[in-house]
Parts: structure tokens; sequence; C-alpha cells
């Protein structure tokens, strides 16, 4: 008898199909270090997919597994809040840099008049006005790269580009710009694991960043404006009169909103081209498919795997009863992996009808200001990158990436490549 | 059939005939209109559908519910003709409707 011709189901091979139901625990970091979360998922999704785990390292809370059930709780913000005295938007309860008002974890009616404020600055038409720039910068960056030698993609071009584009964005001091970088990791690191040591700690680092920032303001206030972000939010009446915290809070928002995300998109697609070589071959045969890859990339990648409302009144969701107070976790990395809504969820396909169809950027109110700004970044990126080298296969991934340990941010901390002449 | 009227943000007019029922997004997307991306499907849940109805169409259609008017007052460049595309069925009562799509949404 040869192993190979019993007819094992799939799903009783995967270790998330050994454990009783009551004990999945998807937010345990160590599956997002290791890409072992899926099997959970599938599961959850097929057998539970509105889930309540009692015992977590983040207390317990439910689990809203499925596209559908992921889109009712983000249209009724009045039953699944954001704000960030009730816990926030992360599964970890919200901590104190992040107390800053920040519209991202706030409820209407305060959302609304801090969203407005700041959206006209990712608008189209100022977009168009940035495009010129990044697209040169970007240039700049590949063209320095160690073709033929192994690099580590991660630093050499997800950083690099994202931190070069922040300091774009801001017209930032250049030879200060991995400052940004800094402040951002700051801002969302968890205490003790190497960046912050504790909240004080973390705090004196956000008072350097507010008083850089400051100073940019007052130069900015009283010069001409222009089309970066800080001289806008100073000469555009809704922002003008903001207070110092929340100045603080909307720069540190647009900081961290496009720093990670747009990172490990940069990282996600030459990893999702690489494992998908016929895709790649589709791509260098047709560049025009870059505009519904883009799109693509970002659903295959997630970069946020989820976001955390917490319950404002008893409800019921997908059967089950949601109270009062009760953390409830939208797994956007399920969703956009939920059979029901897209179709062929596991394969990573460039030229799908409805691309943008999927869970990465929210949906609702909190839907991400920055969305079109991040795929502005990601499209100029993969254009640039075809122009020079445009061979399937020609950027190719060595060994296995290293992943970042956390239910959070699905990103890397390192990928390895080479670039054949 | 019924007939819909763009009017594109640079001046550009262009006629497209859809089937009733249809919704006002469905008929740009379908059509490859620029400027109208319907990103959410159709759910009323990210205002990529916004559009601005001419002023004789405005009320002839049904009233925006809350979910649409939450959205519609974080879109950019609100106006008195401002709708989701996607909530707006077309029907025979419409058919001849204008509306103008902006630059681009996000
Ligand atoms: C691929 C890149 C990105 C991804 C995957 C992403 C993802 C998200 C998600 C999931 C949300 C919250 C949605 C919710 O709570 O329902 C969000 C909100 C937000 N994002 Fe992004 N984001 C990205 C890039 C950016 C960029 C480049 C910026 C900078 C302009 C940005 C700024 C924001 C802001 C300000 C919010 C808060 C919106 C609100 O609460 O109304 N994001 N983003
Ligand atoms: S298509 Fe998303 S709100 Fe209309």
């Amino acid at each position: 008898m040869n192993a190979a011709y019993t007819a094992v189901p799939q799903e009783q091979k995967n270790p998330a199909y050994a454990i009783p139901l009551e004990d999945i625990d998807v937010s345990d970091p160590e599956l997002y270090r290791s890409n072992t979360m899926w099997g959970y998922f599938e599961r959850l999704r097929r057998e539970d997919p509105v889930h309540y785990c009692a015992k977590s390292l983040f207390g317990p809370y439910w689990s809203v597994t499925k596209y559908k059930d992921i889109m009712q709780v983000e249209t009724l913000p009045g039953i699944y809040s954001s704000d960030s005295r009730r816990g926030g938007v992360t599964i970890l309860d919200s901590n104190t840099a992040v107390q800053l008002p920040m519209f991202i974890q706030m409820d209407p009616p305060q959302h609304d008049e801090h969203r407005k404020a700041v959206s006209p600055i990712v608008a189209p038409e100022n977009l168009a006005r940035m495009e010129g720039i990044i697209r040169r910068r970007t240039g700049e960056a590949l063209d320095s790269l160690p073709v033929g030698r192994e690099f580590n993609w991660v630093d050499k071009v997800s950083i690099n580009l994202t931190t070069q584009m922040l300091a774009t964005l801001f017209d930032f001091p250049w030879e200060d710009r991995s400052k940004l970088t800094y402040w951002s990791d700051a801002t969302v690191a968890l205490p003790g694991e190497g960046l912050v040591d504790s909240e004080e700690h973390r705090m004196q680092i956000m008072g350097e960043c507010a008083a850089y920032m400051t100073r940019l303001w007052n130069e900015r206030v009283n010069a001409e404006p222009r089309s970066d972000l800080i001289s806008m939010m100073a000469h555009d009446a809704r922002t003008r009169n903001m207070t110092p915290e929340e100045f603080l809070g909307n720069v540190l928002l647009l900081i961290v909103g496009g720093n990670d995300t747009t990172r490990s998109s940069m990282t996600g697609g030459v990893l999702a081209l690489n494992e998908n070589p016929e895709q790649y071959a589709k791509l260098c045969a047709n560049p025009a498919l870059v505009a519904s890859m883009i799109p693509e990339i970002v659903r295959w990648q997630t970069p946020l795997s989820h976001m955390r409302r917490t319950a404002t009144e008893d409800t019921v969701l997908g059967g089950k009863n949601i109270r009062k107070g009760d953390k409830v976790v939208m797994w956007y990395v399920s969703g956009n992996r939920d059979e029901e809504a897209i179709e062929n969820p596991n394969n990573f396909i460039i030229d799908r009808a409805r691309p943008r169809q999927h869970l990465s950027f929210g949906f609702g109110i909190h839907r991400c200001v920055g969305n079109r700004l991040a795929e502005m970044q990601i499209r100029i990126l993969w254009e640039e990158v075809l122009k020079r080298w445009p061979k399937p296969g020609q950027i190719k991934v060595i060994g296995a990436p290293e992943r970042v340990a956390s239910p959070f941010i699905k990103g890397y901390e390192s990928m390895q490549v080479r670039i054949d002449a | 059939m019924i007939k819909v009227t763009f009017i594109e943000h640079n001046g550009t007019v262009r006629s497209v005939e859809v089937a009733d029922g249809t919704s006002l997004m469905e008929a740009a997307v379908g059509n490859l209109i620029p400027g109208i991306d319907g990103d959410c499907g159709g759910c009323c849940a990210c205002a990529t559908c916004h559009l601005f109805i001419e002023p004789e169409w405005l009320d002839k259609l049904v009233p925006a519910e809350d979910m649409e008017k939450s959205l519609l007052e974080l879109a950019e460049c609100v106006g008195p003709g401002s709708r989701l595309g996607c909530q707006i069925k077309l029907s025979q009562s419409l058919d001849g409707i204008v509306a103008r799509t902006p630059l681009g949404q996000h």
C-alpha cells in the first residue's frame, strides 16, 4: 500500500482540524510568523463563521471570518464602535500613543469632522500632482539596486521607497527622512520588544515627533500654500485651528497608515509573482495588467490581518449573541479568502474582473482614506520595475521570506532576492 | 431598456442603454465610464460610485437612506445633486436620466 494513494481528505491532515473547535485561537502571533493560520480560518468559515475564543493573549474575543459578516460589521458603526476609549481598532487594547485623537478610532460625528479635513489631501487631483516626483524617486532607488547580487528586498526597496514616499508627501527634510519610519514603528511597537521600553519611552519619542512636525507647521503656515500634507493642513480652514494633540494625532495616523501596509504590499507582490510564475509571464506579456494586478496584490497580501470593533449594545451576528462591550475582530485575511464572495480566492490572479472587491482597505465610514494613494505608489513601483526588468522571473525570490509575528500587521521582516541582468 | 446619459468631468457626453433594474453604478462600470469605480460592488459601503444627478431628475429618485447619507457626508466635493450610483435602481420612470461623473474616487 502506497500512503500517497490512501485518500485522506485535505482537512484531516491539517492540524487546524485536529483540535476541538472551541480551542481555536487565531490571534496567536506564531501562526502569522509561520504562515499557518490559513487552515484555522478555513475551518472557522465552514464550521463556526462567528467564533468565540474565551482565552487568548489579548483576552476573550469574537472572530468574524466571512466576507458578508465582516461587511455587516463595517456598515453598522453605531453598534460596532471604533472608539479608543472602548478599546480601539486592534485586538490589543489601545496604547498611550494611540490615545492621541486619531479619527480611525473615533465614532461619528467626531470621526467625520476629522476625516473630512484630511481627506482632500489624498484626492485624485493631488495624487496626480505628486505622481511625477514619486516616479522619479522610485526610478532612482531602483537604479541603485545591486543587479546580479543577492539582497534584502524589504530593506532596499520596500522600506526605502515607503520612507521616501512619506518624506515626499510631507515634504519632509530629505536627510532626516528615516525619522518618519522610526516614529511610525515606535507608534505601533509592543513595549519591551526592542524599539520602545515602556509607554513613557513611547511618549518621549512621540514628543520628539511633535516638536519636529510643529516646527515644519510653523514654517509653512506663514509661507505660500503648497501641495504637501503639512502645508495643506496649515492652510485649510478645517484643519488650521487644530489643537497640538489633534495635529500630532493626524500626522501619526497618516505616517502609520501608509507605512507598514504599503511596505508589505511592495514585498508581497514580488513573492506572489514568484509563487505564481504563470502570472508573472502573463504580466510581462501584457504590462497593462499592472492596473488590475495592484488591487489583487493588496487583496492577496492583506497588509492588515484584521480591524477590531467593540459592541455598544447586545446584538446578533451570524446567529451568535454578541454582548455589549464584547471585542469583535473582523479578520480581513479570512474574508479575502472566502469562496462565497471571491472566485478562486486562494489563487493570485492578476486579471480578475472585479479586483477591488476585497476587504484589505476595510469598508464603510472608516474605509482607508489613503487607498488610492497606496495603489498609486505600488503601481508606480511595478511600472518602473517592468521598464527595467521586463522578463518573467527576472526578480527571483531566494529562500523563504521571514514573516512578522503579529496578528495585526501581516508583513515581512526580510526577503532575499536576486535580479538577473 | 433605459437610456442613461453620463457627462464626464472633462465634458465628454456618453449615452448608454441598460436593462430595467440595473443600478446607475452598474450602468457606468459596465460601460467603462471613467470616474466611477464601485469598489464594494453596490453594498453601499465605499462611496466610490459618487456622482451628481442633474437637478431635474433629483425628485424622481427614492431618497437616500442613512448609510448612503453618512458615506456622502465623507465624500469629496459633495453638492446638491450628490448620490451614490449603486443606490439608484433604474426603472422606466428614470428613462433619460442625466448624471455627471467626477474626475475620480478615493
Ligand atoms: C496597501 C496599503 C494600505 C492598506 C492595506 C490600508 C488599510 C487600512 C484599513 C484596513 C483601514 C481601516 C478600515 C476600517 O477600520 O474599517 C485604514 C484606514 C486608514 N488608512 Fe489605510 N491602508 C493602506 C494605506 C494607507 C495610506 C498610504 C495612508 C496615508 C494617507 C492611509 C491612511 C489611512 C487613514 C488616515 C485611515 C483612517 C480612515 C478612517 O478611520 O476614516 N492608509 N487603512
Ligand atoms: S459601489 Fe460602493 S457605495 Fe456604491
